[in-house]
């Protein structure tokens, strides 16, 4: 186990800026997981903590080394990756055990490696199988199995749910958890799913453009984005935004709409070009949403264009101020296109930030 | 009749005649090479029978015992031959092999300048027919004393080989994913044991598929190695087919004798190296 810094780390390859210096401090034993869009820079940052990637600029420490420039193998790190990359010409023991037959292991010590991390993982029965002949569930259990048979300092998760059916991910994705709380090893799992990340790990990196955007812990990158960017990203549905300007101790809408502005924000100046956001869980139909009764209630007559019932709660999609907005409507009932309901809007969680910036102008 | 009835007898129609039609191909493909065996056990008489002869009256094996007979008793030095042949094609296989899997895995992993001009050259070399060589081939080696040489003709057969081992080599290492030898160096390897332990092995059906081949042009070669050969010591296999060419005959059954000769070994080799040409091993390495 160890903690993992990243100093101003620069990727380029020629002239394109792949990864925009970064600063991050990944302490022991903590789960971070990097997101953000294709592009972003994630995987990169990830394969070049792997050392299959060179480092243009900055530093990475691991344990408190510079690692800059060791080989892979001299980083005593393990890495899943999103393919899985078993080895198709040995068994499932043999991918395990590979690490340590490389290291001069004697056999026995292989097979008692392999055994345990299979009775970990519950594969025992398929020591003996070539990857061709697993699922895919079974497969990224072993290419898990094989990163825990090298006991490294950090364990690096490229993408590994991303190729599985949404319930296999699920049964995955607690699987990992697990067994990080059973490890206890630093991790760094990099996905473009905002779900996994909000599940999985201990802090979040969201990442644009080869910059971090922010880092924070999920509540805080749920609550408190930022950016417009990670407000937009982190949710699903995603935020509701639309433009809106300040204005006599108001909030004003392109199409005439008025909104109080909120207690939070009363010190922004008249003419403030803001982005107003609502996460679809703060505006719902009276009577079906959370209700927790913040006083600062606001109540619109919209019209219901479309509606996606999902059992336990509906997605209501209706237009406000030119844009189209999602409301969740919990303890659901059947909602006519076209009807015409009473929604509320909780202006305690309102966010608001700067258009010119995109930057979060309150409730950090 | 009904419908089902009426698509079964269809269904077993169209089954004989791709049977029957596969039997004809197969017997236009194979028959040269079974009139060889055939015409390799008959006197010269019957070869050359106008209208031609198709069921043998007599078979023996004469022109193999005469062959081996030695000089001066209808003989020729098939051993020497055989073992040119032998030293010639294996090391010249073995180094294109070399060459080609250091070439290939350049081409197939890593970034260098002009590289698709590289190959683009390396392939324009196999447009130039052999036989356009012979002679400035005979030429430089004559200056260079290597003429009538193994070595000689080991260096002409390598060039001849390298760029389509190459080119087959690195096919097969584009199949073998990136991440398996990154997986590899993380598990531990140095690039090299990467490669040997991991990629290698993958890749091992087109190593081998491009060994046949390589083995085979040499075996096989005829015109560069009549040009460049003149002794017992280095004269091949196909240029020893010419001992049977005299001023006004030719011995067309010792010819087919030693034609037979030449293409066991091959046959072997192709049988012995067939277990490695599956394809596939690849499958389960990634997604899937």
């Amino acid at each position: 186990m160890a903690n993992l810094t990243f100093d101003a780390l620069e990727k380029s390859y020629g002239g394109y800026h792949a990864v925009k210096g970064i600063d991050l401090d990944v302490r022991d034993g903590e789960f971070v997981a990097l997101v953000g869009p294709s592009g972003c820079g994630k995987s990169t940052t990830l394969r070049m903590i792997a050392g299959l990637e060179e480092i243009s600029g900055g530093e990475i420490r691991i344990a408190d080394k510079r690692v800059n420039d060791l080989p892979p193998r001299d980083r005593n790190i393990s890495m899943v990756f999103q393919s899985y990359a078993l080895y198709p010409h040995m068994t499932v023991r043999e991918n395990m055990g590979f690490t340590l037959k490389i290291a001069g292991c004697s056999k026995a010590e292989i097979d008692e490696a392999a055994l345990n991390a299979a009775r970990v993982l519950e594969i025992e029965p398929l020591l003996d199988r070539r990857p061709a002949q697993l699922s895919g569930g079974q497969r990224q259990r072993v290419a898990m199995g094989r990163a825990i048979v090298r006991d490294p300092d950090v364990f690096l998760f490229d993408e590994p749910l991303s190729n599985l059916d949404a319930k296999l991910r699920g049964q995955m994705r607690t699987e990992i958890k697990r067994l990080h709380a059973r490890l206890g090893t630093t991790i760094v799992y990099v996905t473009h799913d905002q779900v996994e990340a909000m599940t999985l790990a201990d802090r979040i990196v969201i990442m644009k453009e080869g910059r971090i955007e922010q880092v924070g812990t999920p509540d805080q990158v749920f609550n408190h984005p930022a950016t417009q960017f990670v407000a937009g990203f982190i949710g699903s549905p995603p935020m509701n935004m639309v433009p809106a300007k300040v204005a006599g101790g108001a909030l004003w809408f392109e199409d005439g709409t008025e909104l109080p502005l909120p207690a939070a924000f009363e010190e922004l100046s008249d003419g403030h070009e803001v982005i107003f956001g609502l996460r679809p869980d703060d505006i719902y139909p009276e009577g079906h949403g959370l209700d927790a009764g913040t006083g600062d209630i606001v109540n619109l007559q919209l019209t219901v264009d479309l509606s996606e019932p999902l059992g336990n709660e509906t997605l209501l999609f209706i237009r406000f101020a030119g844009a189209e907005w999602t409301a969740r409507m919990l303890n659901p009932r059947n909602v006519a296109r076209g009807e015409r309901l009473n929604f509320r809007i909780d202006m305690a969680r309102v966010h608001l930030f700067d258009a010119a910036t995109g930057c979060s102008l309150g409730r950090q | 009749m009904d419908r089902n009835a009426s698509a079964r007898a269809r269904k077993l129609t169209s089954r004989w005649a791709l049977n029957l039609a596969l039997f004809v191909a197969m017997a236009i493909i194979c028959l040269p090479g079974f009139w060889i065996v055939l015409n390799s056990l008959r006197p010269t008489v019957e070869i050359m029978a106008k209208p031609p002869i198709w069921i043998p009256r007599e078979l023996n094996f004469d022109a193999y015992v005469a062959m081996f007979s030695g000089v001066g008793q209808g003989g020729i030095p098939v051993l020497e031959y055989f073992r040119n042949s032998l030293i010639i094609s294996v090391t010249s296989t073995i180094i294109a092999l070399a060459i080609g899997m250091a070439g290939g895995y350049a081409f197939a992993r890593y970034r260098f300048a002009y590289k698709s001009s590289w190959f683009l050259g390396f392939m324009l070399t196999r447009t130039v027919p052999g036989i356009a060589l012979s002679l400035p081939l005979f030429f430089i080696y004559a200056r260079l004393g290597i003429i009538d040489t193994h070595l000689g003709m080991i260096l002409v057969y390598v060039a001849l080989n390298v760029p389509f081992t190459i080119w087959l080599i690195d096919g097969f290492f584009r199949q073998v994913p990136r991440d398996l030898s990154e997986a590899a160096q993380i598990d531990g390897c140095t690039r090299w044991q990467a490669f040997w332990r991991v990629e290698f092995p993958l890749a091992r059906p087109g190593i081998a598929s491009a060994g046949i081949f390589a083995f085979l042009t040499s075996w096989n070669e005829f015109a560069l190695a009549s040009q460049l050969t003149r002794s017992t010591g280095s004269k091949t296999l196909p240029v020893g087919l010419l001992d049977y060419t005299a001023e006004f005959t030719i011995d067309w059954r010792g010819m087919c004798a030693l034609a037979v000769v030449m293409i066991i070994p091959a046959l072997l080799l192709t049988y012995a190296v067939q277990k490695h040409l599956v394809s596939g091993l690849t499958s389960g390495a990634i997604k899937g």
